[in-house]
């Protein structure tokens, strides 16, 4: 069972007018990137015969639909939607999405979560290991090549700061998808149709049990400083010049 | 960018030296100079210019296409062939048939392509949706105050809008229409039409005996040199009774059926203008929901047409649309319309309204002038034409919405009537359907267009603007387009640049970052995004024959003469990953050797609310 996620996808993001957020309203969702490939990683995984069933799992209001039936038409055998839309949709986060997955895991007695390694639109990197320790499973994260089976272990490589690392695991586990692990395929239009007869559930976070109040409050979003204009000095003496004139040296 | 007068000596000298070699232009046959120069060879990798069938790489390649079948198929989920998926639906519940409507857009969702104005004239939407308020159509600002007036560098001169003039905007609505056609297709989908954002048609499918059978979608998977990656898939096909072509404003399909069909034997060629615009959040003190301003003048000469608008729109924060048309047969290669209408915004009643705000958005589209005398034959074997894509704008009212809704609710009518009729004896495979075109020639949009056909070509005259508004005054005010003649367009858009050597180059005032800005800024905001390593959706016969003003015909910064590596002279580059589909470079390339084509689908422009 593995979780694409509802997010924005840039360009052109812009601040509310009440700075609460950015504009949400007519802007293009889409399905997370990375987890685009986490879908492709399991539907692959299907392919090999490695898993019996692909469950695409999204979180989020009535739009969600389209992003799993995307999921849907790469391959995935059956959606569910946890549906979670205006003010809590809003405050969601990693620590309450990973409570839902975990609910959702030992409900479907999923034996693998796969998703991908952080979302575009805040970059948290936080969901995969979160749903890992309330579960208490091993993380694998940020995989990079085939995720395969060897002797119900689960063995993958990941990419750290020094290289790559291989890594055997005991299931059930999580691991996140990075960037590398493959090319997701494209959702074709007659698989699109296809998808539109496969089943999406629809659950509710209360039928989980699971409290989506947020514990942060934002207070403000703001847009980045314009970027000031730079001079242009002819000689090193100048440069001089103005940098004490600008009261740094 | 590079401003295309800076550059243009080097770059024609560049052109010039090729076209000495060459001997007139005309077909690439005459191209022994073509594998000389490494730089200007290659410029496309689209297969319909180098065919796969004789290409190494795909070879081996599996190009079997899954089909379906539909009832109806319309390409296009814009106003008009939304309202006529609507429509089919409608009747299907009323009779109690069963229909298959499948919609195809290129677009990755339903308006994000759209661009207009817009003023919405509501007569076509209580027509097709009575309850429309009710269901909460996007229709938020009706027109309070409607001004008209001629510019000068300046000053503003008002003109008075009499009742009956076709600029008389009393009883419409401004809107964003990006979010009026994505209120169109949740309608839609209410009602069961199947709609597929995000997958274009790419070809047209004929049966055997020459009928259209239906459309294919793009392929999937091709790299920037054409050859096909390992997540190639080809497109899918849909077949259908009758198509349904709704493309907008010069269509690339319709193109080929234009061909294909003979459609165009008996009418002008198309004329267009291309309209390029923006949204502003302006200071709420300036702020005015529901004023409409129109000017025409300054900053164009009195024989080039083209105009402005300013809308104030009244959905929550203090929104303004506003936007220049210029008309695509402007004469002169120096004209930039984008540079136009940057410096349209300096004059002091404009900088007034706009001073203290921040642009959010940026677009351009073509649309057609044509009229009345570029109608072409509707409907032919299998398939028929509605919306922009023929081309129903009221050009003197700048409205074409209401039109192209009316048109698609007649095209499924008169489908409707016959996919329904059991006894139906049809001589082709693909429907057949002159009904359409008698029905069309019998409704409101034949007489609108009627009365207002001499209003456009009148500016084709010494005093160009002014006789042209002299000519609406009398002919279509007081004698409502009855007159018994039809004055005629001045031929193919592309045919009107005259030499660069007879003409004055225009000195156009820097951006100054807060009231005009440069391209490239633009086109960032407008959200375009192709993949870039897939973006081929621009298919050239010829390099040689791409003339120097091709810098100013794309309004994404597409074409960019830049200086080749060895340092001496200018090559092309076309940044085909910024196009935003605006058609305008296949409209007025004078040697017409420009195909645009779709890009896989979803790529595009990202116009939220346009």
């Amino acid at each position: 069972c593995f979780a694409p996620f509802l997010c924005l996808r840039p360009p052109q993001i812009r601040v509310k007018p009440d700075r609460t957020g950015v504009v949400t309203d007519g802007v293009k969702h889409s399905m997370n990137p990375f987890c685009e490939i986490a879908v492709e990683e399991a539907v692959k995984l299907k392919e090999k015969k490695l898993v019996k069933e692909v469950v695409a799992v999204s979180c989020g209001p009535q739009q969600v639909q389209e992003t799993i039936r995307t999921a849907l038409a790469m391959g995935a055998d059956r959606g569910i939607h946890v549906e979670v839309s205006g003010k809590d949709y809003e405050t969601l986060g990693p620590l309450q999405v990973s409570k839902i997955f975990a609910a959702l895991a030992k409900k479907e007695q999923a034996d693998l979560i796969i998703l991908g390694k952080q979302a575009i639109d805040d970059d948290c990197n936080q969901t995969g290991q979160m749903t890992a320790a309330l579960l208490d499973w091993p993380t694998l994260a940020f995989s990079s090549e085939d995720v395969t089976l060897e002797a119900d272990k689960l063995k993958v490589v990941r990419e750290i700061d020094g290289g790559l690392e291989t890594i055997k695991i005991n299931l059930p586990a999580v691991v996140t998808a990075d960037l590398r692990l493959n090319t997701p395929r494209y959702a074709t239009l007659p698989n699109i149709m296809k998808a539109k007869k496969k089943k999406i559930t629809n659950v509710k976070p209360a039928d989980l049990g699971v409290d989506v109040s947020s514990r942060l409050e934002v207070l403000k979003v703001d847009e980045p400083p314009q970027r000031q204009s730079g001079v242009k000095v002819e000689t090193v003496h100048d440069l001089v010049e103005k940098l004490k004139e600008a009261g740094r040296i | 960018m590079f401003p295309a007068c800076r550059y243009s000596l080097q770059a024609r000298r560049c052109v010039g030296a090729l076209k000495a070699v060459q001997a007139e232009h005309v077909a690439p046959q005459v191209c022994s100079t073509r594998s000389s120069s490494s730089t200007l060879s290659r410029i496309t990798t689209h297969y319909s210019v180098y065919p796969r069938d004789k290409d190494p790489r795909w070879e081996g390649v599996e190009m079997e296409r899954f089909a379906d079948e539909a009832d109806v198929v319309i390409v296009g989920g814009g106003p008009a062939g939304l309202s006529a998926a609507i429509r089919l639906k409608q009747l299907a519940s009323q009779h109690e048939k069963e229909l298959r409507v499948c919609v195809v857009e290129k677009a990755s969702q339903i308006g994000a392509h759209t661009l207009s104005g817009a003023c919405l004239e509501p007569t076509a939407l209580s027509e097709l949706i009575p309850d429309w308020k009710e269901r909460g159509a996007p229709l938020n600002t009706p027109v309070t105050e409607d001004k008209f007036s001629i510019l000068t560098e300046k000053y503003r001169i008002p003109v008075p809008i009499l009742p009956g003039l076709p600029m008389n905007n009393h009883g419409n609505y401004l809107v964003r229409l990006g979010h009026f056609v994505r209120w169109l297709g949740e309608q839609a989908e209410e009602l069961g039409v199947e709609l597929y954002p995000g997958y274009a048609a790419s070809e047209v499918l004929f049966h055997e005996d020459g009928s259209v059978k239906g459309i294919a979608t793009n392929d999937v998977g091709i790299a920037k040199d054409g050859s096909p990656k390992d997540v190639f898939e080809r497109g899918m096909e849909l077949h259908a009774k009758v198509t349904l072509f709704g493309e907008g404003c010069h269509g690339h399909l319709a193109k080929q059926l234009y061909k294909q069909f003979n459609l165009r034997g008996n009418c002008e060629p198309q004329t267009y203008a291309i309209g390029l615009k923006e949204l502003w959040v302006i200071d709420e003190k300036k702020w005015c929901p529901g004023r409409t301003e129109h000017s025409v003048g300054w900053p164009l000469n009195r024989n080039t047409y083209g105009g402005s608008f300013l809308y104030h729109l009244n959905e929550g924060e203090p929104l303004v649309a506003l936007g220049f048309v210029v008309g695509l047969d402007y004469t002169n290669p120096y004209l930039s319309p984008f540079r136009e209408f940057q410096r349209w915004k300096h004059h002091p009643s404009i900088m007034s309204t706009l001073e203290g705000g921040n642009r959010i958005a940026y677009g351009a589209r073509a649309l057609n002038e044509g009229g009345f005398q570029s109608i072409p034959k509707l409907t032919f074997p299998g398939g028929m034409l509605i919306g922009c894509s023929p081309g129903f704008m009221n050009v003197p009212k700048i409205k074409g919405t209401h039109t192209a809704m009316k048109s698609g609710m007649l095209a499924a009518e008169s489908a409707f009537s016959k996919i329904t009729d059991e006894n139906l004896q049809s001589e082709t495979a693909g429907l057949y359907i002159p009904e359409y075109e008698e029905a069309f020639k019998k409704s409101w949009i034949w007489k609108e267009l009627y009365s207002v056909r001499n209003i456009r070509p009148s500016f084709h005259n010494y005093f160009g603007l002014y006789g042209g508004m002299v000519y609406t005054g009398i002919f279509y005010w007081i004698l409502r387009g009855k007159e018994p003649w039809t004055l005629k367009h001045n031929g193919l858009d592309a045919d009107q640049l005259k030499p660069a050597k007879d003409c004055t180059p225009i000195e156009y005032p820097k951006p100054d970052g807060k009231i005009s800005f440069d391209l490239l800024s633009s086109v960032a905001l407008s959200g375009t995004n192709h993949d870039v390593p897939v973006a081929q959706n621009l298919a050239i016969y010829d390099v040689f024959l791409l003339h120097l003003e091709i810098e100013t015909q794309s309004f994404s910064c597409v074409y960019e003469y830049v200086p080749l590596e060895t340092g001496d002279g200018m090559r092309l580059q076309i940044n085909a990953q910024n196009c935003v589909h605006c058609k305008t470079c296949d409209i007025k390339d004078p040697s017409q050797n420009i195909n645009w084509v779709v890009p896989e689908g979803s790529g595009g422009p990202a116009y939220n609310g346009m």
